[in-house]
């Protein structure tokens, strides 16, 4: 045992040094046309034997470790608490979620203007980790590329203004149906893929999208993207300082006010919220419906789910439809938040950020989403010094979460019940 | 009601189902048994549509039913479990059986969104048919634990339900006795029975467990090697001379 131990143990120091000592041992230096190989100093070769020798202590004690680890979840998830009555915990949890809403409404106006921009792109996260749960919390369906849905809701919006001078209100619609077109048309050669397999290919769909977006010069503008994205209106009025669209009026002066910048700030955070709400409540229904339960059932278990049967190309698309309709929602109000989106902003880096968004939630479940969202897009903003370390961070908590906490913060609870006795 | 005719199915070279044939008759208990390997869950796989049988019929109420998609042939009314209990483990048990009652739900989005009064009104009723399983099978004091965390035997009475809350006119059962105690295989041969009396359903039963399947089959299929060996009553297969040679071979 103790043997076995230490041989693993040297291995995974032996494997830190070939993978870290190339590359942080070795500075290439160019020296007119020519490149040289140069040693790094002696700093950084310490730093990485240094390295080595704490992943070679640490497998040597990671059973005990580990064991400790286990026993702090333990503490923290009050797993000895008496559970409170179902009706209950059901009656509270529903008073305390409308309290924080109300309270979401009326914050922003008390906030810094950064502030509630922050807060707009968390609701916006929120919307696209909410509709992602659907795809891998609910149905088990590993998505790589649900950032495409996202950009086709964004460049829909941005178009669509931009070339028939549609608002954000007709947009929102026709961004949600056509980001779900595409989620249906996707979703039909991927319906025999399962795990890797299906994962990779929607890596390849989100790339394709961002690529073409790239690409097709003409139409979207390619690298240099699409400016000038109105903003939304309310009733007509126009929240700028000189009124743009023909027919609108403008916010300031319509309740002779003065004009702040604030005003249009708060006012698409309201959007967002509100929007983010709906989604969160629609899919909350979803989940206690028929098409609901035949997506958790194909994810347990889809032979069992087909002898029963569900039909699997129907429950997959549904899956794929209803989660690329959300990311289309969430597309157009950060199109109109920005007023400019170009690729850049639908990079695989974004796929990824609301992956880890679900899966540190906790698979399925709604609260968590929401927790990891403001988590995952605050902490970032929190932290910039020490942005350039933000991924190194990033990696390194996900494997934290997934040692201490692997089912995520807060874990999907069953839905309660009540079943009459039958005579 | 059912009748599979010269059944084959084949594996690359492995000859798994040859030639097998029986029919089931409305309100029968027809069980198959065999040695292990024998073929009798590939028979079943074939009858369920998990696999499309290399030769042979399958007629369902008159049509055929080879080579359907299985999620048709259980809308049909032929449903199935599994040698290796499969539930949705991390669904409760009310979850699983109304998982199973897609079919009899309104399914319609806006309805659901809605929660319009017909909505409800089979929502209701697909509850009420979930109750009345659960207190048939006896589990409706854990209607909502997590289906993963039952024990073996209330997993196994589980998957029975799940199968009958369809209303399946037949019920296929892959070896529903095998790792239950004494106490309840007895409980799973009244429910068995009753499930043809009171239920009206034809039962095709894959078990090893011989005075189960002696006691409650109206008649028995061996095959031995996928190849049809015998049929008959039960009485008539506990004499037959190639029957006990298989069984004592195998031994
Ligand atoms: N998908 C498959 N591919 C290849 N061979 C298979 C496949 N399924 C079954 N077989 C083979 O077919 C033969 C019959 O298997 P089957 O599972 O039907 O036996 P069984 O009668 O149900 O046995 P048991 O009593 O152990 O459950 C076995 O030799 C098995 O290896
Ligand atoms: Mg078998």
């Amino acid at each position: 045992m103790a043997a076995q131990n230490i041989k693993h143990a040297l291995f995974c120091a032996v494997i830190t040094l070939i993978i870290s000592y190339p590359i942080l041992g070795f500075n290439l230096e160019a020296q007119g046309i020519n490149v040289t190989i140069v040693g790094a100093n002696a700093t950084t070769i310490m730093g990485v034997f240094l390295a080595a020798l704490v992943v070679f202590v640490f497998q040597l004690f990671r059973d005990s470790i580990m064991g400790k680890l286990g026993n702090l979840s333990s503490l923290s998830s009050g797993t000895h608490k008496e559970p409170m009555a179902e009706n209950k915990r059901v009656k509270i949890e529903s008073w305390v979620l409308t309290g924080i809403v109300v309270l979401a409404l009326f914050w922003p106006f008390f906030m810094s203007r950064g502030a509630v921009d922050l807060a707009t792109l968390v609701l916006i996260y929120i919307m696209l980790a909410l509709g992602l749960n659907v795809v891998v919390g609910l149905a088990g369906l590993l998505d790589l590329g649900y950032v495409a849905f996202y950009a086709v809701g964004a460049y829909t919006f941005a178009l669509l203004s931009q070339y028939l001078g549609v608002s954000f209100w007709f947009a929102l619609p026709i961004g949600a149906l056509l980001a779900a077109t595409f989620g249906l048309v996707l979703g039909f050669p991927v319906l025999r893929l399962r795990g890797d397999y299906l994962a990779i290919v929607t890596l390849g769909f989100g790339e394709i999208i961002r690529i073409l977006l790239n690409n097709w010069t003409s139409l979207t503008g390619g690298p240099n993207g699409i400016g000038g994205i109105p903003d939304p209106t309310l009733f007509g009025m126009e929240f700028g300082r000189r009124v743009k669209g023909e027919g609108n009026t403008s916010f300031h002066e319509t309740f002779n006010i003065a004009y702040s910048g604030e005003h249009k700030v708060i006012f698409l955070y309201l959007i967002a919220l509100v929007l983010a709400v709906i989604t969160a409540l629609v899919i909350r229904r979803f989940m206690r419906m028929p098409v609901g339960r035949a997506w958790e059932a194909l994810r347990e278990d889809e032979i069992a789910a087909r002898s029963l049967g569900l039909s699997r190309t129907a429950v997959k698309l549904s899956a794929f439809t209803i989660g690329a309709f959300f990311a289309g929602f969430a597309g157009t109000v950060f199109a109109s938040k920005q007023g400019f989106i170009s690729p850049e902003s639908f990079v695989f880096l974004e796929s990824a950020i609301i992956l880890a968004i679900v899966v540190l939630g906790g698979m399925g479940s709604q609260i968590g989403v929401v927790l990891a969202a403001i988590a995952v897009t605050i902490l970032p903003e929190l932290a910039r010094e020490f942005s350039e370390y933000r991924m190194l961070i990033f990696g390194a908590a996900m494997v934290l979460m997934m040692v201490w906490r692997p089912q995520g913060l807060m874990p999907m609870r069953r839905i309660h019940i009540e079943l009459k006795k039958q005579e | 009601m059912l009748e599979v005719q010269n059944l084959s199915m084949r594996f690359g070279g492995l000859l798994a189902v040859d030639q097998v044939s029986l029919d089931v008759q409305e309100r029968e208990i027809v069980s198959i048994i065999g040695p292990n390997g024998a073929g009798k869950t590939t028979v079943f796989n074939c009858m369920s549509g998990f696999y499309t049988p290399t030769g042979g019929k399958i007629l369902f109420e008159g049509s055929e039913v080879q080579g359907k998609p299985d999620y048709k042939i259980s809308r049909l009314g032929m449903v199935r479990t599994f040698q290796h209990v499969r539930l949705f483990n991390q669904m409760t048990v009310v979850e699983n059986l109304l998982v199973a009652q897609h079919r009899h739900l309104n399914t319609n989005l806006v309805a659901g969104l809605l929660k319009t009064p017909n909505y409800r009104e089979r929502e209701q009723k697909s509850l009420d048919r979930a109750a009345y399983w659960l207190e048939r099978v006896g589990l409706m004091d854990l209607a909502n634990r997590e289906a993963g965390n039952l024990a073996y035997g209330q997993q196994r009475r589980l998957e029975i339900a799940r199968c009958m809350v369809t209303e399946p006119k037949l019920l296929m059962l892959d070896e529903p006795a095998a790792g239950l105690n004494p106490a309840e295989t007895k409980d799973l041969n009244q429910l068995i029975v009753s499930l043809k009396e009171d239920y009206c359903v034809s039962v095709v039963l894959i078990e090893h467990d011989m005075s189960l399947v002696m006691d409650i089959s109206d008649r028995i299929n061996v095959i031995n090697q996928g190849r049809p060996l015998a049929s008959g009553t039960p009485e008539e297969i506990r004499q037959n001379d190639d029957v006990i040679k298989a069984y004592l071979g195998e031994a």
